[in-house]
C-alpha cells in the first residue's frame, strides 16, 4: 500500500484519538476493573464469583436465540417480498418499518406493558368476552415478544439491502434452467442473501443478549445477564463484579460473531461486522 | 424482383408459433395481433428500435410473460398458463444474468443439478460445453473474475448445456465492444449451424441482424412490419419504416403511372414493379448505392450537390434535385456546388403501397451524422 502523507495522517487523526479515548480506554477499565477488588488489588474473585451466574448466562442467550430466530423468520419473507415490489410501494414499508424506531426504546416497551399486563387493554378486551384475565407480562414469552418488537428493523433492513441488489433477470434465469420456486430460493435466493442474514442475525442477537430494560419492564422477576450488570453497579456499587459480567459477555458475543461469520463462508459482501 | 439466392433454407416444420398475440401493459399496447411462426432450425431475429415489442415477443416464449390474447404453441402444444421452468426454452439475457454465488462450472451446471443429473454425467456435459465456447480451464474461476466476453460465453454455455430446441438471445451482444461483438456474431452464428438449434434472436442493430440472419422480422410500434430473408428485407421493402430502418434509403413520393411505369421528381422512369391500379398514389425507394452521378445533361434528374463526405471507401453525397435531398453513395469524388445528373436503373427503384409511414421517412434534408449518432445511443440505454 502507498504510504500515507502528512496531510492524510492529520485528516485521520480526530478519528485515531476518538477510537482510542471511546473505546479502547473503556474496555481497559473494564478489564481493570473485572481482575481487581474493592481496594485496587489484583484478584481473580470476580470471575470465579460468575459460576453462581450460570443460570442468569443461560436464560439470557436462550432467549435472545429464540427472539432471533424468529425475527429471522419472519423478517426473511417481508424482506423478500419488500425487495420485489415497485419502487414507491418499497418506500413506504421502507417507512413503516422505520416508524417505531423513531421512538424512544423506553417509550415503546412501558407500552407494550400497558398493553400486556393484568389490567391492561388485551386483557380488559378479554374480559369483555367474559374471558378469564390471561398472565403475560412477568412470562418469558413477554421477554422474546419485546425483543423481537424493538429490534426486528435490524433484522429487515440488512436483508433487504442484500435482496434488493438480486436482479430480477438472475431470478428468471433460475426459471429458465428449471428452477421452480423452491429451487431458486434454494439455489440462488438463500445463498445470495446469507450476508444480510448474518448480519441481521448478529445485530438481533447482540443487543437482545445484553438487554436489561425489557427484561425489567415485561419480564417481572426474570433476570437477563444485563439486568444482573445493571443491578450490581446501580444498586450494590460492585463495579468489579459488574465489569466481570461485562467482560464476559463481551467475549460470548465476540465468539457469536466469529462463528457466524465461519458460517457465512466467505460471501461477506455487505456484511455489518 | 431479385428473387434471393438460397439464404433462406426449406421451410421446415414450424417450432414455435405465435398466433393472434396481444400485449397490454398499463393501458398501453404492447404488441398488437401479433402472429408468428419460426421454423425448426432456423435462425430468426426480431429487429427494431427500443419499445418495438421485440424483447416482450420473446418474453412471451420464454413464459416470463402471459398474453392478454392469443396463444404461444411449441412443438403445436400451447404454452399458455406453463410456467417458465417447464418450457424446453433456454434463455440469454442481455447482462447475462449469471449467478454471482457459483463459479463458472456450477453456472454452467445449473440446469443439469435442478434435474439432479449424475455427477460423472455433470462433468462429461460442462467439459464439453467449456470446450464448445472456448473456455477450457475456467471452471474454477469466479464469474467475477471474468471479463464481458468471457461472461457471455458462460451465458451461452449455460443455456445450450440443457440441449434446448430453440434458444432465445435477448441483445446478447449489446454490452460487447465492436471488434468482440463482431468475433461473437461469427461465433453463434457457427454454434448455431453446428448444433443445428432454433435461434430467436433479439436486436436494434441492422446489420447484425442482416449478417446473421436466416429470417429478419421488422417490428414496430407492436407489430410486424415484414418478414423475410435479409436480402428481401433489404431489396424489396414493404413500407416506408422498414426502407428507412434498415440501411439508407432515399423515399419518394410517386405516382404509378401504368405498370412499369412510376413517376416521381416530376419525371416519369422505366420500373420493374407491377400490379398497381394506374396512377395510384406509391412511395418510391431508390438506395443510395443504386444512384450513379453522371454529367448534368446525361442525367435523368439533375441536381446541386450540397454535402459532401468522405467515408474511406465512398463518398456520401448530398444532391438538392427540386427541394428533396438525395443521399448518394459513390466511389467518385464531387464537389459542394456542382451540378450533377442523376442516373437511375429501372432495377434500382423499388416501389412500395402507400402506408402511415409515408412521408415520414427518407428525406436528408435535416441530415447529420450527429443525429445518427444520438439515435444509436438512445438505442443502446434501452
Amino acid at each position: 500500500m502507498k504510504k500515507k502523507t502528512l496531510g492524510q495522517q492529520l485528516l485521520g487523526a480526530p478519528y485515531v484519538v476518538w477510537a482510542a479515548l471511546f473505546v479502547i480506554v473503556p474496555l481497559v477499565i473494564v478489564v481493570y476493573y473485572a481482575f481487581t477488588d474493592a481496594d485496587g488489588n489484583f484478584t481473580v474473585a470476580n470471575i470465579a464469583k460468575l459460576g453462581e451466574y450460570k443460570e442468569v448466562f443461560w436464560i439470557s442467550i436462550e432467549y435472545s436465540f429464540i427472539a432471533t430466530v424468529i425475527s429471522l423468520l419472519v423478517a426473511y419473507p417481508f424482506a423478500y417480498l419488500m425487495s420485489r415490489k415497485k419502487g414507491s410501494t418499497q418506500r413506504i414499508m421502507m417507512m413503516l418499518v422505520m416508524l417505531p424506531m423513531w421512538m424512544n426504546l423506553l417509550i415503546r416497551t412501558y407500552s407494550w406493558m400497558n398493553i400486556l399486563e393484568r389490567n391492561g387493554l388485551i386483557n380488559n378486551f378479554l374480559g369483555l368476552l367474559g374471558v378469564e384475565p390471561l398472565k403475560m407480562i412477568g412470562t418469558p414469552g413477554a421477554v422474546i415478544f419485546g425483543m423481537i418488537y424493538n429490534y426486528i428493523p435490524y433484522m429487515i433492513l440488512p436483508i433487504y439491502t442484500v435482496m434488493s441488489k438480486i436482479d430480477v433477470s438472475v431470478l428468471e434465469a433460475a426459471e429458465d434452467l428449471g428452477s421452480n420456486g423452491f429451487s431458486k430460493l434454494r439455489r440462488i435466493i438463500l445463498p445470495m442473501s446469507m450476508p444480510g442474514v448474518v448480519s441481521g442475525f448478529t445485530m438481533v442477537f447482540v443487543p437482545s443478549v445484553s438487554t436489561f430494560y425489557i427484561s425489567q419492564k415485561l419480564g417481572g422477576k426474570i433476570m437477563l445477564i444485563g439486568d444482573a450488570i445493571e443491578k450490581q453497579i446501580q444498586s450494590l456499587y460492585n463495579y468489579n463484579l459488574g465489569a466481570a459480567l461485562s467482560l464476559v459477555l463481551m467475549v460470548m458475543i465476540l465468539i457469536c460473531m466469529a462463528l457466524m461469520k465461519k458460517f457465512a463462508g466467505d460471501s461477506n459482501d455487505g456484511l455489518i461486522m | 424482383m431479385n428473387n434471393s439466392t438460397g439464404t433462406v433454407p426449406e421451410k421446415k416444420k414450424n417450432i414455435v408459433e405465435l398466433k393472434n398475440i396481444t400485449v397490454r401493459f398499463d393501458g398501453e399496447t404492447i404488441l398488437d395481433d401479433l402472429s408468428l411462426s419460426i421454423g425448426d432450425g432456423e435462425f430468426v431475429t426480431l429487429l427494431g428500435s427500443s419499445g418495438c415489442g421485440k424483447t416482450t415477443t420473446l418474453r412471451l416464449i420464454a413464459g416470463f410473460l402471459e398474453p392478454d390474447e392469443g396463444e404461444v404453441f411449441f412443438d403445436s402444444k400451447s404454452m399458455n398458463g406453463v410456467p417458465a421452468y417447464k418450457r424446453e426454452v433456454n434463455t440469454i439475457f442481455q447482462r447475462y444474468a449469471l449467478f454471482p454465488n457459483y463459479n463458472v462450472f456450477e453456472n454452467i451446471a445449473y440446469g443439469l443439478r435442478v434435474r439432479h443429473v449424475p455427477e460423472a454425467e455433470i462433468k462429461e456435459r460442462v467439459q464439453e460445453m467449456l470446450t464448445l465456447v472456448n473456455l477450457e480451464g475456467f471452471g474454477k474461476r469466479p464469474i467475477t473474475k471474468l471479463s464481458g466476453g468471457q461472461q457471455q460465453r458462460v451465458a451461452i454455455a449455460r443455456a445450450l448445456i440443457l440441449k434446448p430446441k430453440v434458444l432465445l438471445l435477448d441483445e446478447p451482444l449489446a454490452a460487447l465492444d465492436l471488434k468482440l461483438r463482431k468475433d461473437m456474431q461469427q461465433e453463434l452464428k457457427n454454434i448455431q449451424k453446428a448444433l443445428g438449434i432454433t435461434f430467436v434472436f433479439v436486436t436494434h442493430d441492422q446489420e447484425e441482424a442482416l449478417s446473421m440472419s436466416d429470417t429478419v422480422v421488422v417490428m414496430n410500434e407492436g407489430k410486424i412490419q415484414q418478414i423475410g430473408s435479409p436480402i428481401d428485407i433489404y431489396n424489396e421493402p414493404e413500407n416506408a419504416f422498414v426502407a428507412d430502418f434498415i440501411g439508407e434509403s432515399n423515399i419518394l413520393d410517386g405516382v404509378m403511372k401504368a405498370d412499369y411505369r412510376a413517376a416521381f421528381s416530376g419525371k416519369t422512369f422505366d420500373c420493374l414493379d407491377s400490379g398497381f391500379a394506374p396512377n395510384e398514389p406509391v412511395d418510391i425507394v431508390v438506395r443510395p448505392e443504386d444512384v450513379d452521378i453522371v454529367a448534368s445533361e446525361k442525367g435523368m434528374l439533375q441536381g446541386i450537390v450540397t454535402s459532401v463526405t468522405f467515408l474511406g471507401v465512398h463518398f456520401e453525397i448530398i444532391v438538392d434535385i427540386g427541394g428533396f435531398k438525395w443521399m448518394i453513395q459513390t466511389t467518385d469524388e464531387h464537389h459542394e456546388g456542382e451540378t450533377v445528373g442523376l442516373f437511375i436503373e429501372p432495377d434500382a427503384i423499388h416501389v412500395m403501397k402507400k402506408s402511415k409511414y409515408s412521408g415520414q421517412f427518407g428525406d436528408y434534408s435535416s441530415y447529420s451524422d450527429e443525429m445518427d449518432t444520438m439515435s444509436v445511443i438512445e438505442d443502446e440505454e434501452e
